[in-house]
């Protein structure tokens, strides 16, 4: 087994330790053939069972007849991993060698490889060649650790083809690399070698392929060789730099409204403060999310924050960079202005002098039409670019054989490289999506794009379900132990109608003594799922179960979330309760928690639930327990509000979608009723208390909830504006912002209360998770619900952090003797609860694209004219919230060059800034205003006197506007919503609702005719 | 999860080992000629040297027992051991706590009562580390007490086991003790299979434990046949010195 002869390899770890290892070399590694006769013997020799057999098949091309296993180099896998899983890639021998230097070089492309591995279809094999006893190569004197490797992997394949001779005669095996200096001596060797090209290329049944073979290293001979970036500093040379404090380090991100404006949180004069790095130049090829080294241009070319919307169309045109001088034209305007007024204050800006991390990962979008030359056939490749989904992400050049195919489809790309001389980054084409507007291909998009994991669960997650599946029950010998069994108590849960994952149940029922004893009852996720299973690190990868418009991706699979967990009425569930005694009052005497075995009585929707609620007649257990707990849930809240709790306001729609089609036939608000509130209230107790007691169990390991404080600075913007209104907004703590907004009232509008409560929602801190050792008492504050302590126990299905809480506190009362130390281990719990942060914001991010999605899909072939309110006043523009669908606008205060721009980029000549807009901006008090006489014109031509002399747009001015969706295709890398401007009514900005259906005939109409110019509705 | 990792899916361990192997196993015995028994031990890049004297006249009279002898362990490792430079503490509590474990799992097996009022020396000396230098240190100490010719009912036989990815790991090296794998370490007497010694560092699910003493004890059982073949060759020598 062992061979005796052990070998040691030392290696240099950081500059002084020297780590002597151990290195076994075996000699029952084996080939991985089936038909090995030579392996089969040695195995049975070694009384081994016989090792799976992966390599099934050897693998001819199209060119290379023969059979043959590829086996490919570090680099191929590392640059051309989207080429090697493709499925046509299969019987392929990953080195160990290779692994390993890859698992040095970038975590996600090894673990990429690895699922590749996982997967029996594939037939990818590990050869464990370091530890073969006839493949294991020692580092020469001088040899580079590169080169050592190398040389092992040439040895292995040198071994294998040896090996092999005996059982499939004329087998060899090939080595893909793409290093010149390898394949030359590899060629010396004898031994079969290609580069990824050459081996693509033989592969004619996937054309396909070659499109996606990374472009690494050859510098691109740009038609635009003038142009050129700044050299990126080196490693050394930005670690020094940042050392000496001459740099400084960042992440970049880049402005949601303008790709040329990036800014960096960074530290500035011991202040944290944003720092700007604005233009092509000096954003130096960074893209958003990259981790780069910055320096501080002199004060002088310090800028102001522009504060103008860039469009699509704009950036279009922008071969010539002129969008940068639009940029430049903006930042200029507000100069002159700010000379002018007072100064409005400039911000530290910056310059990009080399990239520490780069964060390319792979872009869904859209080829840009433009680009695409017709070739009539399609066997020429030809450079076309492409628009990722995500506004801050630059157009990336591809080389690809099927541009025209590749036109109006979803496609994923990644970025290869970005060289000095090239305006845009290159890369290559990963694989397609579907049609752009597909409903299925934007749903994965917005998946995609929000990095939400949605791959059905692995087999070797099912595993771990219970072997009893569906027929699994609660059995009284097994699972009775050390849980109260609660099955006689009138217990009911309420949730949304077809809400089919029940976290949640509650009983409520009076005591002897006059008392009420109120139970939540919350399903045991944490019975399933044991730590550190396949499952459970499957749930905390996902973080949390994501709610979209059409679909819902889960957290655990479903026979968990939806069946056994889900607290279904009339069958046994294992649950874990928290159980109150309370006076009438409301005030807690006494709590119990524990695990038990509870039977629900019924599930109710809310709407049910309110029905029982309002039938005064109805006496049956289960209705008089909810009575008892709405009027505690009343004073509950009420309680609540005395210590400041802030009610807040979000305009939340949800879709009434067509059964089959999944398109959305209506809108509605979401509304609040009682039923909702009472499940509300007893959800928070019950978290309050699960915050206590863990809290007092685990002081350094607690996984709590808090929301920080916003700092007034946040308030100000909305302050001022609503000053106008006679109103006054105090932040000063939850309970001043509380009143004030109660007070916040404009008698002839019942809307602005609501508008001002979803703008302050908008001021506010994210409420994040963190782990109790990490922070000081008194930051575990949560402001919105003002409570000391807060922590998230009541819906285990969907959250993981409420599955970790569960096992908190499943210690903490003694239920679980033994646990594993992971779950009290601090710097591990602060990292999961950043995790955790991030896949939340990432799901709420995904459900409100998701949400956008659907209301594309709503608006489509509509043109509405709705009511709308301004929520924010930029320079080029104004943003309104339209309540009916609570939806929101962005108005461009500038006279659109078309209608419809649907085809007008394309025909449009380069008029790259648009003509002048009728109105300037008031930066003082942050309002449009148009010039009277434009309006008064704009009024006598439509035969419709206008009574004021000037037109003002401002925060909360009322009006009206159209609303409809703009196609995606040509320009536009999705259908998004248009708004016009109707009412007030502006000369060059407005429009009017027949003129824009006229329009939209005629364009068809020209359309169908094959006519290409588009006019603008003139008005006569 | 840890980030090392310990076992590839391809069941390899870090240094080639599958999951139930023990390292390389070296043994001498009669390495020193002054004491009066001597032993040395290699397992993997652990290395530990033993020296027993005894039973001889105990040197403070506060240590003499008068129906047994006193049995004395002293641990050391050696300040040159690791790769790391460590200041050397004087008492290190960790060292005296070790070898006052090694000295009661000896106190069991000894047979004390033989040698009333006298003293038994074992000097336990750790010359490199790569993790598993107690169960060295109590395998070497059998060993040197056999040569010593000092009479014991039975081996004391120790071996480490670990428990990564729902796999148990027989015998770990330095590397996988300090990956926050939970080691237990086990002493045993090979005839009656009971346990003399039972330690555990870091935290180990309950529902585990019983494997990973299992594999522990069954790694032990190997190292006896390993013992007891380096006593057998040695005493062979011997018998071969004697006769001729």
């Amino acid at each position: 087994m062992l061979k005796t002869k052990a070998f040691v390899r030392k290696t240099k770890r950081g500059a002084v330790v020297k780590v002597v290892k151990e290195h076994y070399l075996r000699d029952d590694i084996y080939c991985g053939v089936p038909s090995c006769r030579t392996c089969l013997s040695a195995q049975q020799h070694h009384h081994h069972a016989p090792q799976a057999a992966v390599l099934t098949s050897p693998r001819t091309t199209t060119k290379f007849t023969s059979p043959h296993f590829i086996v490919p180099d570090t680099n191929v896998l590392y640059h051309q991993i989207d080429v090697m899983e493709h499925a046509a890639f299969t019987d392929v021998i990953v080195l160990q060698t290779v692994l390993e230097e890859l698992k040095h070089r970038s975590t996600p492309v090894y673990q990429r490889v690895r699922q590749l591995i996982a997967d029996p279809a594939r037939r990818f094999y590990v050869f464990c060649n370091e530890h073969n006893r006839d493949c294991y190569v020692e580092r020469a004197v001088e040899e580079s650790p590169n080169d050592r490797n190398d040389r092992a992997i040439r040895t292995a394949v040198a071994w294998y083809n040896v090996h092999l001779k005996d059982c499939i005669p004329a087998a060899a095996t090939v080595l893909v690399t793409d290093d010149a200096e390898n394949r030359r001596k590899a060629v010396a060797e004898k031994l079969p070698v290609y580069s990824v090209k050459e081996y693509v290329s033989s592969m004619a049944d996937h054309p396909e392929l070659i499109d996606m073979v990374a472009t690494v290293n050859e510098e691109n001979i740009d038609e635009e060789e003038k142009f050129a970036y700044p050299e990126h500093l080196a490693n050394s040379q930005i670690s020094a730099g940042l050392k000496s404090g001459a740099f400084f380090q960042g992440k970049l991100s880049i402005s949601a409204n303008n790709f040329l404006e990036g800014s960096v949180f960074a530290e500035v004069d011991k202040e944290e403060k944003t720092v700007m790095v604005v233009g092509r130049e000096h954003l130096n090829r960074a893209i958003h999310g990259d981790i780069v080294a910055l320096q501080f241009l002199p004060r002088s070319e310090w800028k102001v924050p522009v504060g103008v919307i860039l469009e699509e169309e704009q950036m279009e045109k922008d071969e010539d960079g002129a969008v940068d001088d639009v940029a430049a034209k903006h930042a200029m305007d507000v100069d002159g202005v700010a000379a002018a007024a007072a100064a409005p204050e400039k911000v530290p800006t910056a310059k990009v002098v080399g990239i520490i991390k780069r964060n390319w990962r792979p872009f869904c979008g859209t080829i840009e039409k433009a680009s695409v030359k017709s070739t009539g056939g399609m066997s020429s490749q030809q450079s076309v670019f492409f628009w990722a989904m995500d506004k801050k992400i630059p157009k990336i050049r591809i080389r690809t054989r099927q541009a025209e195919d590749l036109v109006g489809r979803r496609i994923i790309v990644a970025i290869d490289g970005w060289a000095k001389n090239s305006r845009y980054p290159t890369g290559h084409f990963v694989r397609t999506l579907g049609d752009v507007g597909d409903r299925a291909t934007e749903t994965e998009v917005v998946l995609l794009e929000h990095d939400v994991p949605f791959a059905p669960f692995s087999p070797q997650v099912l595993s771990h379900l219970p072997v009893e599946g569906e027929d699994w029950i609660v059995r009284d010998d097994l699972h009775l132990a050390g849980r109260t069994d609660f099955r006689h108590l009138d217990v009911c849960s309420i949730d949304p109608p077809g809400c089919t994952d029940i976290d949640d149940a509650l009983h409520c029922r009076p005591l002897p003594n006059g008392n009420l004893e109120v139970g939540v009852h919350i399903a045991d996720v944490s019975h399933f799922v044991r730590p550190d299973n396949a499952m459970d690190m499957e749930a905390r990868r996902r973080g949390t179960t994501v709610y979209l418009v059409n679909k819902r991706i889960d957290m655990l699979p479903s026979l968990l979330g939806t069946n056994l967990c889900s607290l279904r009425s009339n069958v046994d569930r294992l649950a874990f309760s928290c159980i109150w005694e309370m006076k009438r009052d409301a005030t807690v005497v006494s709590v119990n928690y524990t695990k038990s075995v509870i039977r629900s009585k019924a599930s109710l929707t809310y709407d049910e639930a309110q029905a029982r609620l309002d039938d005064t007649t109805a006496n049956d257990p289960v209705t008089t327990g909810i009575k008892l707990l709405n009027a505690l849930a009343k004073k509950l809240r009420a309680q609540r509000m005395e210590a400041g709790a802030l009610t807040l306001a979000s305009p939340e729609v949800r879709f009434k979608l067509e059964e089959d089609q999944q398109d959305p036939v209506d809108v509605e608000l979401k509304e609040l009723k009682d039923t909702n509130a009472l499940v509300e209230e007893f959800m928070l107790l019950a978290n309050i208390w699960v915050a206590k007691k863990v809290y007092q169990h685990f002081p350094e390991s607690s996984i709590l909830r808090r929301h920080p404080q916003p700092p007034p600075s946040n308030f100000e913007a909305l302050q001022k504006a609503v000053a106008e209104l006679g109103i006054s907004i105090d932040a000063s703590t939850s309970r001043a912002l509380a009143d004030s907004l109660d007070k916040a009232i404009v008698p002839t509008d019942p809307y602005i209360n609501k508008l001002i409560r979803i703008l302050t929602t908008r001021c506010m801190m994210q409420a994040v998770y963190f782990c109790s050792g990490t922070l000081s008492e008194p930051d575990f504050w949560h402001y919105g619900l003002a409570t000391p302590i807060y922590t998230h126990f009541t819906s285990p299905i969907r959250r993981y952090s409420d599955l970790v809480v569960h096992r908190l506190l499943a210690v903490a009362i003694g239920y679980e003797k033994g646990y594993v130390s992971e779950l009290v281990d601090k710097v591990k719990l602060k990292e999961l609860s950043d995790v955790l942060n991030y896949r939340h914001r990432q799901a709420q991010q995904a459900s409100r694209s998701s949400v956008e999605l659907f209301t594309n899909l709503f608006f489509k072939d509509k043109t509405l004219q709705e009511e709308a309110y301004v929520i924010r006043v930029m320079k080029n523009g104004f943003s309104v919230l339209i309540p009916k669908f609570g939806i929101e606008g962005y108005v461009y205060a500038e006279a659109a060059p078309t209608p419809l721009n649907t085809k007008a980029s394309t025909t449009t000549t380069t008029t790259a800034i648009q003509p002048s807009s009728p109105f300037t901006y008031d930066a003082d008090q942050n309002r449009l205003v148009a010039r009277a006489a434009a309006a008064a014109a704009a009024g006598t031509t439509n035969g419709k006197e206008e009574e004021e002399e000037q037109v003002e747009i401002k925060l909360f001015s009322k009006c009206t506007v159209i609303v409809c969706v703009e196609e995606a295709g040509g320009a536009a890398r999705r259908s998004k919503l248009v708004v016009r401007l109707v009412e007030p009514w502006v000369h060059g900005v407005s429009v009017r609702l027949e003129d824009l259906v006229r329009a939209q005939k005629e364009q068809e109409k020209e359309a169908g005719e094959g006519g290409k110019v588009v006019k603008k509705p003139k008005r006569k | 999860m840890s980030r090392v990792e310990i076992i590839t899916p391809e069941g390899l361990r870090v240094d080639g080992r599958r999951p139930l192997e023990l390292r390389r196993v070296l043994t001498r015995t009669g390495v020193l000629s002054q004491a009066d028994g001597s032993a040395y031990i290699e397992q993997g890049n652990t290395k530990c040297l033993a020296a027993v004297y005894g039973p001889r006249e105990p040197v403070k009279r506060a240590g003499v027992l008068h129906d047994r002898a006193n049995i004395n362990v002293e641990y050391n490792v050696a300040s040159f051991s690791s790769g790391e430079r460590k200041q050397k503490l004087r008492r290190d509590r960790r060292l005296l706590e070790i070898s006052s474990m090694i000295k009661q799992t000896f106190e069991t097996v000894i047979i004390t009562t033989t040698f009333p009022r006298s003293e038994i020396d074992i000097y336990l000396q750790i010359l490199q580390i790569d993790g598993g230098a107690v169960h060295a240190a109590i395998n070497v100490a059998t060993l040197a007490l056999i040569d010593a010719g000092i009479p014991m009912t039975d081996y004391v036989c120790a071996c480490s086991a670990g428990f990564v990815n729902d796999q148990p790991l027989l015998d770990l090296n330095y590397l996988e003790e300090s990956a926050d794998v939970p080691t237990l370490t086990v002493a045993l007497l090979p005839k009656s299979g009971k346990i003399t010694m039972l330690g555990l560092e870091s935290r180990l699910h309950v529902d585990k434990l019983e494997p990973v003493i299992t594999l522990a004890a069954d790694g032990c059982m190997q190292m006896k046949d390993t013992l007891d073949e380096a006593i057998r060759t040695s005493t062979r020598k011997l018998a071969k010195t004697v006769l001729n």
